[in-house]
């Protein structure tokens, strides 16, 4: 069996006696796409930024590679090089421009060359349609641009796994489209992702595995087909029925 | 022996009198910040005016006080005042009218700021919903208005407070310049006296200024929303 | 109105305003440095420090710098410490300048967003990566017109240094009153020094403000 990339090991969080997450656990191989769906405040957001130690767990353990990840252990700005983020608010350092976004974390970070770096990043805008653009500040980019920018700045890291929160959420609906189909390309490629998303269209196509969280527990995961045409728990009828009334 | 220099303040009547000095510097402060305030409002009012010439000239006035350093000021309307006018106004009504004259050009500019931060949005949406003029201004503009206000204007009366500091300098006699008779005349009996005596003014101006600090910033805390 | 005399006093006036710009510039500089990092230490929430430096805010503004002057010049050197005219004022100038840059720093940093701080660590930067390249040129853009009012804040604040014994432009205008009695003169010199001096710094101020705010970062 392969050795999975991501291992994430009965996880607790919780604030206060609020439960946020309760003895999380699941594993990510190496190329998987696993989507994890489920209600608002049902914890999704949380448990990523548990993954990268952006926040703290009070119990349990994520592993990459074998190697645990905590908010405080010394060589955790060196884990987060292999974990790439993207979140759901445009995070674009304001100040400096597309390529210096891209390029200021490989140079600093994993001390590459500045030549090599630009290199990478100006075939990865291409790659996303947005070369043209490099010399540009966020703020002179629509949402969907930005966001693609993001997802570069984080590729160019060559991140072993890739989180995604909710990336779509704050953008106009004619703009979804462009991100996804980005993310999709990465997904055929290869890439090892993890997407917290509310496009469930998307989700089907993307994902090798659907995991369905609420308040804070995995209520159930399986493959795409199994979930969307046959959801075993009531929670997961619900949730989907909401869905489809909206739809 | 500096552990018994604090001795200085009990002696006689030292502590009383550096209290009595401290109202002097207090009564000061109070008169000028009601009237700047008074005063503040009015200039605040008379800015948003469109006549450029008043615009012109409340700028102006606006601009010289805020760039002169009070105790420029101070010295201008002291010495200024007993050459031209043969007044001999004293310190202490030099003071008042110089403190007036800088808390009025400060108030107004806050007055102003805060009038103008009013957006006109607001206005419309108070007109949409049907309210009249009167009633956009008691209910919506006015109080909006001054939540801004008035944490900036306690921030000013800290700064006039410490302002008057200033004022031993053109040879008022408060607080400080009480402190200093104190230390002159306990020079051979206490010679640590300076130690002390500057250290409890410097308590005395925190006593007075930090709560006032403290509310201002509550206050700007709470109503931010 | 004496031109004549005017002229003649003008080089005392010219060596004064020149040390009030020198302490003045050296004090700006120092209660930057002095504010940068009690705002750093206030916004990690540095355990003991920081309530050392929330203190020191405290004390320093709400304190007339006349009074911090005086317990320094006078005071210290009852326990010891003697402190010349010149460096007692830059060191009152700085413990006064400090909790006001420090002050323009902490709501600089504030108004960056934290989402920028977690994009940073998420990229693999260490924290003081995402501090010096990502927080602070943020945060120092934000604070300018804050560090610019407190500059010429301090700038006037200099007019009290006379009570140190520095031979600064009031001390020039009270001797020409007092010795020759030309109060026009030697307070019309005064008036037109401190212009001088402070009209530039406040036009370069407001359009530096003004460019930083056409040019808005606004994501």
């Amino acid at each position: 069996m392969e050795k999975p990339v991501l291992e994430i090991n009965h996880i607790e969080k919780a604030y206060g006696d609020h439960k946020v997450l309760d003895d999380i656990s699941f594993s990510v191989k190496k190329g998987e796409v696993v989507v994890v769906l489920g209600p608002s405040g049902c914890g999704k957001s949380t448990l990523l930024r548990c993954l990268n130690g952006l926040e703290n767990i009070q119990g349990g353990e994520v592993k990459l590679n074998g190697e645990q990840i905590s908010q405080n252990a010394k060589n955790i700005h060196q884990i987060r090089q292999k974990i790439g983020m993207v979140f759901q608010s445009y995070d674009l350092f304001p100040h400096m421009n597309i390529l210096k976004n891209i390029i200021l974390a490989p140079m600093k970070a994993q001390h590459r060359a500045k030549e090599e770096v630009t290199k990478e990043a100006e075939k990865l805008l291409k790659r996303v349609g947005l070369l043209e653009k490099k010399d540009a500040f966020p703020r002179q980019l629509s949402g969907g641009q930005k966001q693609r920018v993001a997802i570069v700045r984080a590729l160019c890291m060559h991140p072993e796994v890739m989180l995604f929160d909710e990336v779509t959420a704050s953008l106009d609906p004619e703009m979804v489209r462009e991100v996804l189909d980005v993310m999709l390309e990465m997904a055929q490629n290869g890439s090892t992702m993890v997407i917290v998303t509310h496009e469930m269209q998307f989700a089907k196509a993307v994902a090798d595995r659907i995991i369905f969280m609420d308040q804070g527990k995995i209520v159930e995961e399986g493959t795409p087909e199994e979930f969307f045409e046959n959801p075993k728990t009531d929670r997961a009828k619900q949730f989907l029925n909401v869905f489809e009334f909206v739809a | 022996m500096q552990d018994l220099g604090i001795k200085i303040l009990l002696q006689g009547d030292n502590l009383v009198r550096l209290l009595q000095g401290l109202g002097v510097t207090i009564s000061i402060s109070v008169i000028s910040v009601l009237l700047s305030l008074a005063f503040g409002v009015l200039l605040g009012i008379v800015m948003m005016v469109k006549n450029p010439l008043i615009r012109f000239i409340t700028r102006l006035y606006l601009e010289f006080i805020r760039i002169m350093p009070q105790l420029v000021l101070l010295f201008l309307v002291y010495f200024g005042s007993a050459k031209h006018l043969g007044w001999d106004l004293g310190g202490e009504t030099a003071s008042v009218i110089v403190f007036v004259l800088w808390g009025t050009a400060e108030m107004g500019d806050l007055v102003r700021g805060a009038l103008q931060s009013i957006s006109v949005h607001q206005t419309e949406s108070g007109k949409a919903l049907g309210l009249t003029k009167g009633q956009i201004y008691y209910y919506i503009l006015i109080p909006q208005a001054v939540k801004r206000l008035i944490p900036q204007a306690m921030n000013l009366v800290t700064r006039m407070i410490k302002t008057t500091s200033l004022i031993v300098l053109i040879g008022v006699v408060e607080v400080v310049k009480t402190g200093q008779q104190i230390i002159e005349s306990a020079r051979l009996t206490s010679p640590s006296a300076a130690l002390w005596i500057y250290g409890v003014i410097f308590f005395m101006y925190f006593i007075i200024c930090y709560p006032i600090s403290l509310i201002a910033g509550h206050l700007e805390k709470v109503w931010k929303e | 109105m004496d031109w004549n005399f005017i002229v003649q006093y003008s080089d005392l006036y010219k060596e004064a305003a020149l040390l009030t710009v020198r302490i003045a510039w050296i004090g700006i500089l120092g209660s930057l440095i002095l504010g940068l990092i009690c705002g750093m230490i206030r916004y990690y929430k540095v355990p003991v420090l920081s309530q050392i430096a929330g203190i020191y805010i405290e004390l320093s503004r709400n304190t007339p710098l006349l009074i911090q002057l005086f317990f320094l010049y006078f005071g210290l050197p009852k326990i010891g410490i003697v402190l010349q005219s010149e460096t007692c004022a830059i060191a009152g100038l700085i413990f006064l300048g400090g909790s006001y840059m420090a002050e323009a720093f902490r709501s600089g940093i504030e108004a960056v967003d934290r989402i920028q701080m977690e994009s940073g660590l998420s990229l693999g930067l260490t924290r003081r990566q995402v501090f010096f390249y990502i927080i602070f040129p943020q945060a120092a853009a934000v604070a300018v017109p804050g560090i610019g009012a407190n500059a010429i804040f301090l700038i006037k604040e200099t007019s009290v240094f006379s009570v140190v014994a520095l031979m600064d432009l009031m001390h020039v205008a009270k001797d020409l009153i007092g010795l020759y009695y030309k109060t026009d003169e030697a307070l019309f010199m005064l008036v037109v020094s401190y212009l001088i001096i402070l009209l530039p710094v406040s036009i370069i101020l407001t359009f530096l403000e003004r460019r930083l705010r056409y040019a808005g970062f606004g994501n």
